[in-house]
């Protein structure tokens, strides 16, 4: 239950966050009071926790979809305080729960990736696919194995939600990042697809060295996947293992640990 | 037959004048899904700027320009107010509608309709000049027809650029376009801007086909151009070959077609306003029914 030293900031930190939501009602909910969290450049952190331990608000914080009580979060050194959440989506990219989110439905796969390979550059009126880069998006494709690379000019809408989740997955990691955060991405996805989905992320992680933070409520992946995981309750951190430590940790153990403090919240 | 092939090309006519507006609004409805209200406004200034341009001596071409520029300025306010101010989309298209009736009545200097009768229009002028003899009748459907295929062309090629496919994305999965990097409002404004620069220029052409510029004249273009783009798109949906922005012009005529043939029926002309919304209500009706059909097909349990 080692909580970072807090001297030394991380890649990714965030320092003495505050979050109340609905402040002065009487649904007024604090999660976080004085929360800390730093990542190493390169790490893959796994977070688990029950509902409304405060995974995704976390998330949410450092996409600025949702606005900071107090505190600080930085990435890559950058101070992200200021930064609106198109603004921050220069240097993170996020996979949703929600696979229809993460690809524009109306575009074919070529425009989507067209569309991504451009992020961090203006959108002027130059075509929106270069033809020269289409070889590149095939072989992109082909590491998909899905068979995708032949339905290039196919609206992202007719795939199924694995084989967009995987396309997001793609097309996210295609521009460079400072942080790659997956949000629950295999969450609504069969288990066959979710497989896919992780054995690719494990993948394009590795390959890219990114610094990436996955909230889980699979357990299972949760320990095979990342470098350091983390448990969460009540908007703190209860549990925090890295490398060393987690390849002695089994399911069994998580499980357990989950299930004790659930019962805490009578869930 | 000559009053037939008359009426015919009447249709032809207003339906590609009003098919420059369907294919604007069909950015902003259609691609943008914002139903946008500020038409009603922008129809008439575009027609109102062109008057006052074409009788200061302005090129007729030169002031479709302008006129469109106006026309997406008024749209880029709309634009603004929803996106900045957070006003909803209907009522920033109302305000920016009703604010249009004083800024049209200003370009007038406070007349309802302005002649331009013997001045040059394109439908005079340049290049319709050169269609002498039996052409001469045909003028205003080939001059309507050009500017209106010209528009939809810039359109279909702007729709493919990277500009363009962010506008798409704007309108389909907003938090697309936000992990791009960039501010899909911003692409809102852009649409509606363009939506009602093709309005105004619609409205342009309207003036200088009948010579005069009409402050009301803007009454009822919302329902128009819905219709024709709910009508155009829906009928021509199984032709996939076809370009949507094709669609929404040939829907445009058919919708002008449906208003002559209960005119040449012998309905009254004060019910025109009437039939124009019981056309829209059919189509829209339609529309729901149909959509609600291909909602169906589309999930697939199978899939997900």
């Amino acid at each position: 239950m080692s909580i970072q030293t807090k001297s030394e900031t991380g890649f990714v930190s965030l320092r003495n966050i505050y979050k109340t939501f609905n402040p002065g009602s009487v649904n007024e909910v604090v999660l976080f009071t004085d929360f800390n969290l730093d990542i190493v450049k390169n790490q893959f952190v796994a977070v688990v926790g029950s509902n409304g331990s405060g995974k995704t608000s976390i998330l949410n914080l450092l996409c600025g979809s949702l606005p900071l009580g107090s505190g600080e979060i930085s990435i890559g050194g950058r101070d992200m305080g200021r930064l609106k959440e198109h603004e921050r989506s220069k240097f993170i990219g996020r996979v949703f729960q929600d696979p229809s989110k993460g690809t524009c439905p109306e575009l074919t796969i070529l425009e989507n990736m067209a569309l991504a390979d451009n992020k961090g550059a203006s959108f002027g009126l130059r075509r929106g696919v270069n033809k020269r880069r289409v070889d590149f998006y095939r072989s992109r494709l082909e590491l998909l194995k899905l068979g995708l690379e032949d339905k290039i000019h196919l609206p992202v809408a007719s795939l199924s939600g694995g084989q967009r989740q995987a396309l997001a997955l793609l097309i996210c990691t295609m521009a460079p990042l400072d942080l790659l955060i997956l949000d629950e991405h295999t969450a609504a996805l069969d288990p066959r697809s979710s497989e896919t989905v992780m054995e690719l992320t494990e993948r394009l992680v590795r390959e890219k060295s990114l610094t990436t933070l996955m909230v889980t409520h699979n357990l299972k992946y949760a320990i095979g996947h990342g470098d350091r995981l983390i448990m969460m309750h009540r908007g703190s951190i209860v549990l925090d293992v890295s490398e060393q430590d987690k390849s002695a940790l089994c399911t069994r153990d998580l499980t357990d640990k989950f299930n004790e403090i659930s019962l805490e919240d009578g869930n | 037959m000559d009053i037939i092939i008359g009426l015919i090309r009447n249709v032809l006519e207003e339906g590609f004048i009003y098919g420059i507006m369907a294919v604007g609004v069909y950015i902003t409805y259609r691609v943008l899904e914002l139903p946008d209200l500020s038409v009603d406004g922008t129809f008439p200034l575009g027609a109102c700027v062109t008057a006052a341009l074409i009788r200061a001596g302005v090129n007729p071409w030169l002031a479709c320009v302008i006129a469109f520029m106006c026309g997406a300025a008024a749209g880029s306010v709309t634009g603004l107010l929803h996106v900045k101010l957070r006003i909803t989309d209907l009522l920033s298209g109302i305000l920016v509608m009703i604010s249009m009736w004083s800024v049209n009545l200003a370009i007038t200097r406070g007349s309802a309709v302005v002649q331009f009768y013997n001045e040059d229009t394109i439908f005079t002028s340049g290049p319709a000049a050169l269609l002498k003899g039996d052409l001469r009748i045909w003028r205003f459907l080939i001059l309507a027809a050009v500017v209106c295929i010209i528009v939809k062309l810039l359109l279909d090629f702007y729709l493919k650029t990277q500009s363009g496919l962010l506008l798409r994305s704007a309108g389909d999965n907003p938090q697309y376009v936000i992990s791009l990097g960039k501010d899909p409002g911003s692409m809102k404004i852009l649409g509606l801007a363009i939506g009602n620069g093709c309005t105004a220029l619609s409205g342009s052409v309207l003036a200088q086909q009948a010579q005069s510029a009409n402050i009301q004249s803007g009454t009822g273009m919302v329902v128009m151009a819905l219709a024709a783009v709910i009508i155009g798109t829906n009928l021509f949906r199984k032709l996939r070959f076809m370009k949507a922005t094709t669609a929404v012009i040939l829907g445009s005529i058919l919708y002008k077609a449906c208003l002559v043939i209960a005119m040449q029926l012998g309905l009254p002309t004060n019910y025109l306003k009437l039939l124009m919304a019981v056309i829209f209500t059919v189509a829209l009706v339609s529309n729901n029914m149909l959509g609600g059909r291909r909602k169906k097909q589309n999930v697939n349990p199978n899939k997900i």
